[in-house]
Order: structure tokens, then sequence, then C-alpha cells
């Protein structure tokens, strides 16, 4: 499988011939920020047509068609549109907190993004503790919520902000449950290393029933976090009009409306990279023809086809069920997610310590 | 009737009573009202008021009440008024039969009567700064043009009460204390199913009380329609509850037909009946979209919209018009069906009975929903016929309020069709009502289709006889049908003119929202769009 | 001067002069090539963008539904995302009668909305009051209280009457200028009952 690591180490010594490492190491930041936000956006775009084709074939409808072959310009024009709307700032609110809103969600999802492992070599840095950090920085997200909806100074984005604290600080422990599951399995928090520990097998297969369930449970916790349906109480329109982001016009909108569905390509991501064996390609031991034939699909493929598969169970989720009530919602997660997450944990450590897992 | 008669007469001598009309008619003044309207409630069981309708007399203002016995469906009506024609005043009702509370309101908005006793008298449809009471003759539209600043004092309030001596006076109230959150939830909201508003006073999450604001979409109608003919005046009971719109019409055809003595062909009554099974259906279909779209499962909608389209096809083939259909006239329908339409139902009820499957397993069984609707917004059958809720949300209830069967209009004694009757009166139940009551629907198209087929496909639609120049003799009459959502009844009141002297509409979801606090108060405000979406209103048909 | 709009022949939308005159205005003093590519191109955006704002008030709105169903299904124009905050929202379609007590609501509902802003009167009752023009508490028409883009009647209209007036109103975003030209003809204290033209009478 081709490594990319090829290709960036080949840069790396391009520049260093004629540059001091000082200016190499920020040029190739420069270089890194602007692939990022490129491919930012890019995602970003390509998942709003993504939902709304796929939401249009669940039902019985079309989506998008005219603008663009198939509707593929649509979500440009959209973009076009929403950066010349007016940005209206009301009187009576924080000014500077208001603004500040937008932009801490959308660097939460943006950093979150760039930890991500594209492919075999393909990643921005290698940390010891990737895991951790991505639980980390996804966790500002929550920041920019509660300061829109706090600084909006209406009692509709309080309460959808409030809706979204509660949430998705008790989401995260779950998410984060799930999460240390696996990284109790594969032995280390680098994200590099969870992903070559599963060559051999993907996780959901390596851990067999801990895994699965604790697949289930990032699921569910997952889309809790990313405010989507059944669990899109903090904005749920038919309540709350529009939740937290009620007061923001134009672009601020806008990055709301990206970060969230950026947040759905995180999440799915980080389920293809921690169940799904991120980049590795499929290999079923014994049938060397066909492991040798998934080894020609490029990892890059792989992991943004496992992403995108993901994604559409969770469209597929959002599309078919209702909304849950605040209450039912904090009931789920405190009585039956966080217990059985606990001890889905410490079965998985006494399934590393036996060495009961497949592959051991 | 003539036991109820000699009651009456022991109960209050100074009554007088008329039988000559369709139903027993009793003439009390104010001061006998109260204490007859007790005793016909405790002791002969009158629990079910239908209706309260304002009127303005050459001589007199006061009300006609409706009043239903809800074991034997017997109907009497009194009529009360007020000793003083400038300033009336009248006794609400409001302690017997919870659903004046709203009724004596709209009253008081319309003919400024003013209701002793009544908690909240405040406007129900105008603003609170409209000048004078527009269905009064003597008002004149341009004390009120239009104002575009906003309503002030709107927690305002005060009540009539009376001390022992007889004297009246005014107490001033409030709607929500200052320290209490309100939120303001419409006119302009997603899930208000049009511009209702309510302001909901919360705690955390949790309603406490619930302020409803009517009024955002009143035109007048009642007001308009002594300006028109009888035929004219159709037009507008399709704009009332849009949903209802042929078994409106057909209600007001009814009424008129029956004081003008007009006999239906019996080809045109059927296909009257078949346009108003198909109406409900299409309207069942919406409120099921409804519901399930504002608790957040939008899929469903689009399934429920996309088998409404066949109705709308039936519709505007026969018709021409998808909504609005004006197709019911007096005598009879305008026009003959399409020559497929027997066809079109056939394939319309075949595809809506095999979806309706796939809409419970889509939503019914759903664990989300079941929590969600189940042991929510409970209303009791005590409380449903206190607040006079009928159609499918009174027989979620229990209570047995289907016109089609207590009181059969139309052809209906002639088809085998169940009522609904589910006993929890949970949002649940209501939803549940409204599905089943889907599947008896086709049962009666199919049966009515065979009729038709058997009357002939093509064939007589409308009376040979019907008068150019309408005129209802002088005097006043009563009809109701069952529309989608509930009893709609028509009220007319002639002179012997080309004109009625009133109309009044009494709509099944004016009653409905009258239990929205009741039914909402400790819940959550989640709860709150749930449950209104189960009552399942629309609000044109509210506020008319 | 032909404003192209997909699959709809320059022909089929000749019946409306007010966006003629409005074009051979617009271009009459011609425009610079970078800007009114530009121009295009942000016109391309918008029109094809319109996100409407959730405001029914009565018959109309259900036929808006229909519009927003699997039959009709207005997402293959990109029209889909209906909003239920106004300052996301590009276009108000009011769909039903407005009366007195409703007016201001509309009114403020218009001026929350962010630039640029447009509106369809859909069905009579927008239009000029329509079978309720008699009453004592309708606003005749929506136009004495918001500048109006589109007239649709009808009561209500069709699915593809509405579909019409959506067309009609990318055409009319796509003659507009964007940079220099002014979007909005009306002043809204040319409107008839403007708030703070009230005011000044009344003092």
């Amino acid at each position: 499988m081709f490594d990319f690591g090829i290709v960036t180490n080949w840069i790396h010594e391009f520049l260093m011939r004629f540059m001091p490492a000082w200016l190499t190491t920020t040029v190739e930041c420069v270089l890194v920020a602007v692939g990022l936000l490129v491919a930012y956006s890019l995602i970003a775009m390509f998942y709003i047509f993504y939902e709304r084709k796929v939401c249009g074939w669940i039902q019985c409808r079309l989506g998008p068609m005219r603008v663009g072959k198939w509707g593929l310009l649509q979500v440009f024009a959209d973009v076009i549109k929403i950066l010349q709307k007016e940005l209206i700032t009301l009187w009576h609110t924080d000014k500077f907190l208001f603004k500040l809103a937008p932009y801490l969600v959308l660097i939460a999802s943006m950093l979150t993004f760039a930890c991500l492992p594209w492919g075999r070599g393909l990643q921005i840095v290698d940390m010891n503790i990737g895991v951790f950090f991505i639980v980390a920085v996804s966790s500002i997200g929550v920041l920019g919520i509660l300061l829109a909806g706090w600084a909006s100074n209406s009692k509709y984005t309080l309460i959808g902000a409030m809706r979204s604290g509660a949430q998705m600080i008790s989401y995260e422990l779950s998410c984060g449950i799930s999460i240390l599951t696996i990284v109790c399995l594969a032995g280390t928090m680098s994200v590099t290393g969870i992903v070559e520990a599963q060559a051999d097998g993907w996780f959901i297969f390596k851990g067999h029933l801990p895994a699965v369930l604790a697949f289930i449970i990032y699921i569910i916790a997952a889309n809790a976090e990313n405010n989507r349906g059944p669990f899109d109480l903090p904005e749920a329109e038919h309540e709350l009009t529009a939740g937290y982001h009620t007061e923001y016009s134009g672009i601020h909108f806008g990055f709301f409306y990206l970060a969230e569905y950026l947040n759905l390509f995180i999440v799915s991501g980080i389920a293809a990279l921690l169940f799904l064996g991120g980049w590795m390609p499929l290999h079923i031991s014994g049938w060397d023809g066909f492991n040798a034939v998934m080894d020609y699909i490029p990892s890059v493929v792989w992991f943004l086809g496992k992403a995108f598969f993901m994604t559409f169970i969770f469209m597929w989720i959002r599309w078919s069920f209702p909304r849950v009530r605040i209450d039912q919602m904090l009931a789920l997660e405190w009585r039956y997610l966080m217990p059985i997450g606990l001890v889905n944990l410490v079965v998985m450590a006494i399934i590393v310590t036996k060495g009961w897992y497949f592959g051991a | 009737m003539a036991e109820i008669q000699d009651k009456i007469t022991q109960l209050c001598p100074q009554a007088q009573i008329d039988t000559t009309g369709e139903f027993l008619l009793v003439t009390v003044a104010d001061a006998q009202w109260h204490d007859l309207a007790k005793a016909l409630k405790t002791q002969l069981h009158f629990d079910y008021l239908t209706a309260v309708v304002g009127m303005e007399w050459p001589d007199a203002r006061g009300c006609v009440y409706y009043l239903t016995n809800t074991d034997t469906q017997e109907v009497i009506h009194v009529k009360v008024t007020a000793p003083d024609r400038e300033q009336p005043m009248l006794h609400s009702v409001v302690d017997l039969w919870p659903v004046a509370n709203f009724q004596e309101r709209e009253v008081y908005d319309f003919f400024g009567i003013i209701f002793i006793g009544h908690p909240d008298m405040r406007r129900m449809f105008l603003r609170n700064d409209w000048v004078g009471y527009p269905l009064r003759k003597d008002y004149d539209p341009a004390t009120n043009p239009l104002r575009l600043e906003d309503e002030t004092g709107e927690d305002y309030t005060c009540r009539w009460v009376e001390d022992e001596n007889g004297k009246v006076k005014k107490v001033d109230g409030k709607v929500f204390e200052d320290d209490e959150y309100v939120v303001n939830v419409g006119p302009q909201h997603p899930s208000t199913h049009g511009v209702m508003r309510y302001r909901a006073s919360l705690d955390g999450e949790v309603v406490k009380k619930i302020d409803v604001v009517s009024g955002y979409i009143h035109r007048g109608i009642e007001k308009m329609c002594e300006d028109l003919t009888y035929p004219q005046m159709l037009l507008y009971t399709e704009r009332m509850d849009y949903m209802a719109a042929h078994i409106n019409r057909h209600c007001m055809c009814l009424c008129i037909e029956k004081a003008l003595g007009l006999e239906v062909p019996r080809r045109a009554e059927l296909i009257r009946l078949m346009m108003d099974e198909l109406m409900r259906l299409s309207s069942h279909l919406l409120s099921y979209g409804c519901l399930t779209m504002d608790q957040g499962a939008t899929t469903a909608f689009f399934y429920g919209f996309r088998d409404r389209e066949l109705i709308y096809d039936i519709f505007d083939r026969t018709c021409g018009a998808r909504m609005s259909m004006s197709y019911s006239t007096i005598g009879g329908v305008v026009a003959d069906v399409h020559e497929d339409f027997i066809k079109d139902v056939r394939h319309a009820c075949d595809v809506i009975e095999k979806n309706l499957k796939e809409y419970h397993k889509l939503f019914t069984g759903n664990v989300i929903a079941v929590n969600r609707m189940t042991g929510v917004g409970i209303l009791n059958k005590q409380d449903a016929i206190d607040y006079a809720i009928t159609g499918p949300s009174g027989r979620a209830s229990g209570v047995h309020c289907d016109v089609r069967k207590t009181h059969p209009y139309s052809l209906y004694n002639e088809f085998d069709f169940d009522e609904v009757i589910y006993q929890n009166g949970d949002s649940m139940d209501r939803y549940m009502v409204r599905m089943k009551e889907m599947e008896q629907c086709i049962k009666i198209l199919r049966q009515a289709c065979d009729k038709l087929e058997a009357e002939g496909i093509q064939g007589e639609y409308i009376a040979p006889k019907v008068p150019k120049v309408m005129k209802l003799p002088a005097g006043h009459w009563y009809q109701q049908v069952e529309a989608s959502r509930g009893a709609f009844g028509v009220y007319i009141e002639s002179d012997g003119n080309t004109k009625p002297v009133r109309v009044h509409f009494q709509s099944p979801c004016f009653n409905l929202i009258g239990v929205v606090d009741l039914t909402c108060r400790d819940n959550l405000i989640a709860d709150l769009i749930t449950i209104t979406a189960s009552l399942d209103f629309v609000i044109p048909d509210i506020d008319r | 001067m032909e404003v192209k709009i997909k699959s709809m022949k320059h022909e089929d939308f000749k019946d409306n002069e007010y966006i003629d005159n409005l074009v051979e205005q617009l271009r009459a003093g011609g425009t610079n090539i970078i800007v009114g590519k530009l121009d295009q191109l942000m016109n391309w955006g918008v029109s094809n963008s319109l996100w409407p704002l959730c405001f029914g008030t009565s018959c109309c709105a259900i036929e808006f539904m229909c519009l927003g169903a699997a039959r009709y299904d207005m997402a293959r124009y990109g029209f889909e995302v209906a909003r239920n905050s106004p300052r996301q929202a590009d276009y108000i379609m009011c769909q039903g009668t407005i009366n007195y007590r409703m007016a201001p609501a509309l009114k403020r509902l218009y001026e929350q909305m962010a630039e640029p802003k447009y509106v369809i009167a859909c069905g009579s009752c927008t239009v000029s009051g329509g079978p309720f023009k008699n009453s004592y508490c309708v606003v005749k028409g929506v136009d004495e209280i918001i500048p109006v883009d589109v007239y649709l009647p009808g009561c209500p209209p069709r699915p593809e009457a509405f579909f019409y007036a959506l067309m009609q109103l990318q055409r009319k975003i796509k003659v507009q200028k964007y940079f220099g030209g002014v979007n909005r003809k009306e002043k809204l204290s040319d409107l008839k009952y403007d708030g703070k033209a009230l005011a000044e009478q009344s003092k």
C-alpha cells in the first residue's frame, strides 16, 4: 500500500535544501493549514449535498436537481448566497461574545478534524496522546454553543444552549468511555498506533462482544454530541424555532451550519478509525487473492469510504426517528449508557489481560 | 321531550317554552338563567354545552345556548336576554360548563356582553386596543384603522363580580405575575400549525401555565356573512377549516336545505358523503404528518403527504381544484363526478390501506414515539365533556360524540362503520383514533363506491327545482355535522330576507384550544408541542 | 435582454413588463466587465439558493407543504431549506390572510430578516385581501405594510403556480445589481401603512 509519508518527506527534504529549519517548519505549517482549510470546506460542502440527497432518497424525493448536473452546484450557490447575507448584530447583547461563538465552534471542529489520519502517512502530527487530544478539543464546541445561546439574549436560544450544554457534557462521558474501551484493546493512544494495531483485523471483529457494545454506545453518544436527530434538542426546530443559533444570520449562521456537518464527518471518521480499522483495507485471513486486491485500493479511499458509510448510518437514524425529550435523553445517558459503558470497559480490560480477543 | 318541558316549567315557571322548532326552545331572562342552568345540568343531565351564540335582536342583546344530554343525545336551546341593551350583562356559566370560558369571551369580543362571574374577561380575537364591538349592527369600521404598533397591556385582565346586593363591580387582575419566566410561542412558529400564539410560563423546562392568545387569523367571517346572500356565504365555509372544506360546506348546505325544505337527490347526497370521507381521510393524513413532524420524524411527514396527493387528484379531476373545491351547493353538487371517479377512489383506498401499515411500522411502534406520547397530556372523560371536546380528540377520551352516530345526517345511517373510541385520553390515543378512523373512512368509501355504481356512474346530481332567489323563512336553524376535527355546527337566524341576520359557526377547534392549558400544565415544553399536535387544530377554524 | 432560467424559455416569462423595464433601466449605462461578471456570480448564487421563512397563516400553507413534499419537491431547486428563524431566511412567502392583529408581527418579521430579502405575496388574501376584502380586520394586501416582489394569485394557488412565482423571483434577482446598484426600489416610507409615517401623521 502506498505510503504518503514518502511524499511528505520528499517535500520536507526539498524545502530543507534551501531553507533554514525554522522557515521550513513555518512554510510547512502554512501549507498544511491551507490544505486543511480547503479539505475542511470541501468536505463540509460535500456533506451538505450528501445529506440532502440521502434525505431526499429516504423521503421519496429527488433532492437538489437543477443547479448543475444532479444539483452538484447547489451547495456552491448556497455558499455564495450565505457569504453575502447581511450580518445582523443585535442590541442589548454582548457583541464580543456573540461574534466569538461561531468561531469557537468552528475552531473546535477544525482542531478535531486536523487529528484524523486520512491514510498511511497522511497525518499532520502523530501524537502519542492523539485520541486524548481529539476528545479534549472536540469539547470546546460546547463552549461555543453555550456562548451563542447566552450572548443572543433571547429565551429560545438560552433554552437551546442549556439543553445542549446538558446534552453534550453528559454524552461526552459515554463517548469517552467507549473510546477508552478501544484504547484499552489497542494498548496505545496514538492514532496511528490504533490503526496499525488493526492490520490483522478491525477492532469491531477483534474485540467481539465488548467492542460491538462499545460501537453501539459510541454511535448513540456521537449522535447526541453532534446534536443530530433523534437528539437534536438544542436546535429542536419544532420547539425552539432554531435553538441556539436563532439570532445568527449570514456567514455566522453558515459557520454553525458548516461545523455541524463537519462534526458529522469527524464522528464518522473517529468511528471508522476506532472500530472499522481506519485506513486499513479489509483483510480476510486465508483469502490471499482478495486481500491483495484490497491492498490496491488507496488508503485514503478506505478511510473516506468507511467514514461516508458511517455517515450514511447516522443520516438513516436521523431521518427515521422522532426526537427524544430532554428528561428521556438524560435518563438514557445516566441510567443506561454510562453504567453499561463502564461495565463494558471492565469486561474489555479483563479480556485484554486474559488475551481472549481474536489475534491475541 | 314533553317530560323535559314539564320539568323546566316546574323548575322555572317564568320560562317561555316554544316547541314549534326543531329543538325545544326555552326563553328566560338573565335573572333566572343561572339557576335554570344549574338545574338543567344537575337534574336533567344537560352536561354538554354545544354552542354559545351571541345575538343582537332589535330590542335586546343576549345569547342562545345549545345544550346536549350526553346520555340521550337530546338537544334543547335556551335564549337568554340581557336586561340592559346598551350595557348588556349576563351571568356566566363557566362554573357549570368550563367550555363557556372561551365561548363567552368570544361573545364579549363581538357583542360587548359582559359576563358576571367570568374569571378572565378579556378580548378573544381582536386587539386589546380595539374600539367597539364589530358584530353589533351599529359598528363603524372606521373606528379601527390598521395599527402597526405592538399591542400593550397583554398581562392585564379583569373580572366582573356581583356582591350580595346585586351590585356589579369590576376587579382588575393579572395573567402572569412579574417574576414568572414567560416564553412566547408564536404567532410565527413552525409547530403552532399556523398563527396560534401561546404564552407559557416556565419553570426550567416545565410548563406552569399557558395563556392562549388567539385571533391572528380572525377574519370576521360571521360579520361578512350578514352582507351576503345564502349561496354566496358558502364560499367562507371552506376557508375556515380548510382541511374539512367539503364537510363544512356540506353542513351549510344541509342547514339551508333544511330551512328551505329542499329535497336533495339521493345520488347527490351520496357524492357529497364520499367527498366528506375523502376529505376526512386527507385531513387525518395531514394530521399524521404534522404530528410526526412536530416530534422530529420528518420522513413520516413526507409519507403522509405522498398519499394525500392521490386524494387531491380525485378532487382535482371532479371539482377542478385541489383545495377550496366549492363543490357542494344548495340542492346538490355543482357538477357531476368525473367518469373515473369510482375507479380513482377505489385505487386511493387500496393504496392508503396498504400504506397505513407502513406508517405504523415507521412511527407507531417506535420506542421514542411511544415514550413521548403515552400518558402525556391526559384528558379524562369528564373534562372532555365539560370542555365540549368532540371529534377524534373527544373519542380518545372515551366520549361517544360522533355526530354521524349520535344525530345521523345525510345517508350515514345506511352505512356500516364503527365509531372508534379509546379510553385513556392521552396523546397516543388521540393519534391512534385518527389512524383507526382512516380505516373506517376507507370502509365507508368502499361501500359508497358500490352504492354509487348502483345509482349510475353519471346521473342526477342536483335537485331539479332549486329556487333562484333564496329566502329562508324567518326563524333560526342549526345543523351539526362531523367534521374532520369534531362537531361542526352552523347557526343561521333569518328574518325572511335574502340575507341572514346572524350566522354563527360552532367550530370544533375552538373548543380544543380550551384544553391546551389543562393538558399541558406540568408537562415539559417539548410535550406542549406533542399535545397540541395531537389535539390537531386548524387555526383559521378557531378564529373564523 | 434575456434572463436565463433553466429549462424555462424566455418567451414563457415575457408576460412581465415590469421586469423587462427594470432590465432596460439597469443595463442602460452599461457595466464594467469584472463587476458585471461578479454581479452575475452573486446573482446566480442568490437566485439558486432561496431559503424560505416558514410563514403560513392558512390554506396556502398547506399547498406550500405539498410543494415541499414528494410529488412537487422544491428541493430540486434548492429551495427546501425552510428556516424558522427570520434571520436566516431569504424570502418570506406570505401564505394566507393577514389581519390587523397579525400585521405588526409580519412587519417585524420582515424587518428581522437579513438583506437581501424578498417577499412573495401568495394567495389572493395577501395580494388584495381576496374574499375577505370587506372584513373589518383584514389587511387589504400585504403590499400596504411590506414591499412585495412577486404577486401570486390563487385561492390557494396550485403548487405549479408556486414554482412559477419562485422562478419569477429568480428572474428578478438575476437582473439586480449587487455592486453599485440598489436592490430594492421601494422605500419603506412609500408604503401606505408605515409605522413611522403614521406616527408623524398623528403628531
